[in-house]
């Protein structure tokens, strides 16, 4: 029997409704197909403030943070950036409760040097409005731009190298945290693939620590990026946030959210399509027309600017090795969906937003990486499709970019990619001269731009996908370049692309299809038996 | 190695080639001196408005007039406190930071600029920048007579000129960087890999987003 989140479609069924951008799209799919939804929404902490001071008294294996602290010292806080979480989280975003309060205990034990940096590691810089959704009203005027400020991975006069693990990757961080008598970071874990200590050996380094596992050969060993005992890159993380835990004094607090992206009105789009009321469907047949007859910008400006009703589901403090396997715990209990056997083909439809266009439009190499790079690895165990199979998506792959967000994504997708699509070569070839390109790295440090690498490191993201995948076809597609260029077949209909999908599948093939967003993670077994959930320290 | 070719006046500085002209009209021998020199330049001042609309090319020349008749020595002497008063303070920041990067990663970095060369030489030690490219007075017997020399370095001239260097210094066009702020610039932006729009104009912003080019505002 499965799980109630994994639903078989009959003869009964009513057609499922998948995002393709930011357009719903009804799709009717065959007898037999499991269609995998996001379990419920964990209850939210009733009382967050008071679950982020008992964190912080109560921390694992670390003395409090009020043990810490004594008047003169020098504190830097990290924090989470606007990758996290996605959508953005209604006011007051969790980091904001948790910096007011650490902040006031910081003030009562006469500590006044502390900077807040965002740690965007190679992301875009925050504007000053996004700063202050996350921080809130008071921090943001109390500190911003002096002491309020984004990390900066291309000032080299404050980056510091501290040290080689044994395996040759190199840990160089923000000079202003690595000189700090201690660093607070104020995590935001979205997915299983975040915190730890991805935090501070990543929030805050640069190219010449990210190159040593932001590359294909490291990409293509992670088996997947949400399991972490089974991903090389954060193997490396491990390595290199090991090293600076010894040299550094690290406080960390993570944070977890459940998966309530849709408020009230729009509830019902993570709801199994059979279970829908009338008012629902047609609610649904009203959104659906709304955003046919909408321009883009419109229907980009609906799904975007409306915050997350996130509930914030679990707090824990201290030792960050220590805390990260609580986090994990209250990630996995959201997340994991048991699914028994893997599929010949997955469909899932694409959504309007990837952690990476937060703002802006999904161009073409962020569909790419929420296809290959996110959707396809959001699994524990074996992926969800076998070894040669057929992922099918919705999304109209527009080739539309946002010059200020993306400026070197175009070059890469529109030079680059027309040359070649092989990682390595990308790699090897490319990737030293777009991170020596003084106008990107300019647009980088003083516009909001990604930096000039940040394309290479999204196709790498896709490369496990490409790696294990046999064929990925577009459904919807509004051209024929932009699927050429990622080497994607296109067709015009869910039912053109099975039927492409069936000709190279098993007969009788096993499909499966994601219900997605809101996220969810399947805990794939390829047997009939069900494997166990890995071993985790009991609380 | 690539190169890295900046445009000056809107790009890497806030003032415009009238801006140093005026210092030097305004700072002649005598006072006399200088109101004559600033009331030639204000009767001049309609034709040079409606040159600029069509051709920078005229535009220059007709601004450049107004040097007629200065001394080499007073043009060189006056040159280091026309630059410290009317060209370093009105240096961008962002602009600095941008020549400097691109000397960090190895560029030889050349001013492209219509302004004069001496001025343009102090510029270029002041951000240490590799050459100039800038027009030069017409000098006989130790006197401007108020004409460029040939080449006028302007518009698409300049883009001839950034060739020239490129074949002679060895750069690949294809690998080299062009920054400026106006669109009467596209020719020398087109010709590099790597064209870029900085504090562009209307014109040239729309340009460049049209063209993916990336906007750089340093200012």
């Amino acid at each position: 029997m499965s799980h109630p989140s994994v639903v078989t479609i009959d003869s009964r069924s009513a057609p499922r409704v998948l995002f393709s951008g930011n357009q719903l799209v009804e799709v009717d799919l065959p007898t037999g197909t499991r269609v995998v939804y996001p379990k419920p929404p964990l209850a939210p902490l009733k009382d967050v403030d008071a679950a982020i001071r008992y964190a912080i008294n109560h921390p694992h294996n670390s003395e409090p943070l009020y043990a810490k602290l004594r008047p003169g010292m020098k504190v830097t806080i990290a924090v989470d950036d606007i990758s996290l979480p996605l959508p953005p989280m209604k006011r007051p975003d969790v980091r904001e409760r948790v910096l007011t309060i650490v902040l006031d205990l910081l003030a009562d034990y006469g500590v006044d040097d502390i900077e807040i940096i965002i740690a965007t590691s190679v992301h875009r810089r925050m504007k000053d409005w996004e700063v202050r959704h996350v921080v809130g009203d008071k921090i943001f005027k109390a500190f911003w731009p002096k002491k309020l400020y984004n990390h900066d991975a291309e000032n080299l006069a404050n980056m510091k190298y501290i040290g080689t693990t044994e395996f040759g990757e190199e840990v160089e961080l923000n000079r202003r945290a690595v000189e700090s008598d201690l660093i607070i970071y104020v995590n935001l874990n979205l997915v299983p693939m975040d915190g730890g200590h991805k935090s501070v050996a990543v929030g805050l380094c640069g190219y010449r620590s990210l190159r040593a596992h932001h590359n294909p050969r490291v990409m293509r060993n992670c088996h997947s990026y949400m399991d972490p005992s089974s991903s090389e890159l954060n193997t490396s993380v491990v390595r290199m946030g090991k090293l600076a835990s010894k040299k550094l004094n690290v406080f960390t607090i993570e944070t977890t959210i459940n998966n309530r992206m849709f408020d009230m009105p729009l509830e019902f789009l993570a709801k199994n399509e059979d279970d829908l009321t009338r008012t629902e469907k047609n609610a649904l047949r009203a959104l659906r027309f709304t955003l046919e007859q909408l321009p883009q910008a419109a229907r980009q400006a609906i799904f975007q600017r409306v915050p997350a009703p996130f509930g914030v589901t679990g707090v824990f403090a201290g030792e960050t090795e220590a805390v990260h396997e609580h986090t994990l715990r209250r990630s996995y209990e959201q997340y994991l969906v048991p699914v028994v056997g893997q599929s010949d083909i997955l469909i899932t439809g694409i959504p309007y937003i990837s952690p990476y266009n937060v703002n802006s439009f999904l161009n073409p190499l962020l569909v790419q990486v929420m296809a290959n790079g996110y959707l396809f690895n959001l699994y524990k165990g074996v992926p969800m499709v076998k070894k040669g199979g057929t992922m099918i998506i919705l999304h109209p792959c527009t080739d539309l970019f946002d010059n200020d967000h993306h400026a070197p994504y175009i070059e890469f997708v529109h030079r680059l990619l027309p040359h070649t699509r092989d990682a390595m070569e990308l790699h090897k070839e490319w990737e030293p001269k777009f991170a020596k390109n003084p106008a990107y790295i300019e647009m980088y440090r003083y516009g909001n731009s990604y930096h000039p690498t940040h394309p290479f490191f999204m196709w790498y993201w896709g490369e496990a996908g490409r790696q294990h995948l046999g064929r990925m076809i577009v459904v919807g597609a509004d051209n024929e370049y932009i699927p050429q260029l990622l080497g994607w077949e296109t067709a015009r209909t869910m039912d053109e692309a099975l039927r492409m999908a069936k000709q190279t599948a098993p007969p009788n093939p096993n499909i499966m299809a994601l219900h997605c967003p809101p996220i969810f993670m399947t805990e794939m077994s390829a047997e009939k038996s069900r494997a166990p959930i890995a071993a985790l320290p009991s609380e | 190695m690539a190169a890295s070719y900046f445009d000056v006046d809107g790009t890497l500085i806030r003032t415009n080639l009238v801006h140093p002209t005026l210092y030097y009209v305004l700072h002649q021998n005598t006072p006399l001196h200088s109101m004559a020199k600033l009331g030639t330049a204000l009767v001049k001042a309609p034709w040079m408005a409606y040159a600029e609309t069509r051709d920078r090319r005229i535009f220059n020349e007709l601004l450049f007039t107004s040097y007629g008749g200065m001394s080499e020595d007073r043009l060189v002497g006056l040159a280091d406190e026309t630059f410290d008063r009317v060209i370093k303070p009105n240096i961008y920041p962002g602009a600095r930071d941008l020549v400097q990067t691109s000397l960090d990663k190895g560029h030889d970095v050349v001013i492209v600029s219509g302004a004069l060369d001496f001025l343009m030489q102090l510029l270029a030690r002041h951000l240490g920048a590799t050459d100039v490219i800038a027009n030069k007075l017409e000098i006989k017997d130790r006197h401007a007579t108020g004409k460029l020399l040939r080449p006028v370095v302007a518009g698409p001239e300049k883009a001839r000129l950034i060739r020239e260097h490129a074949r002679g210094r060895g750069h690949d066009l294809d690998e080299c960087f062009a920054y400026s702020d106006s669109y009467s610039d596209v020719p020398m932006l087109s010709i590099v890999g790597h064209p870029a729009a900085v504090n562009p104009d209307r014109k040239l912003k729309l340009l460049a987003s049209a063209y993916h080019w990336p906007i750089i505002n340093v200012a």
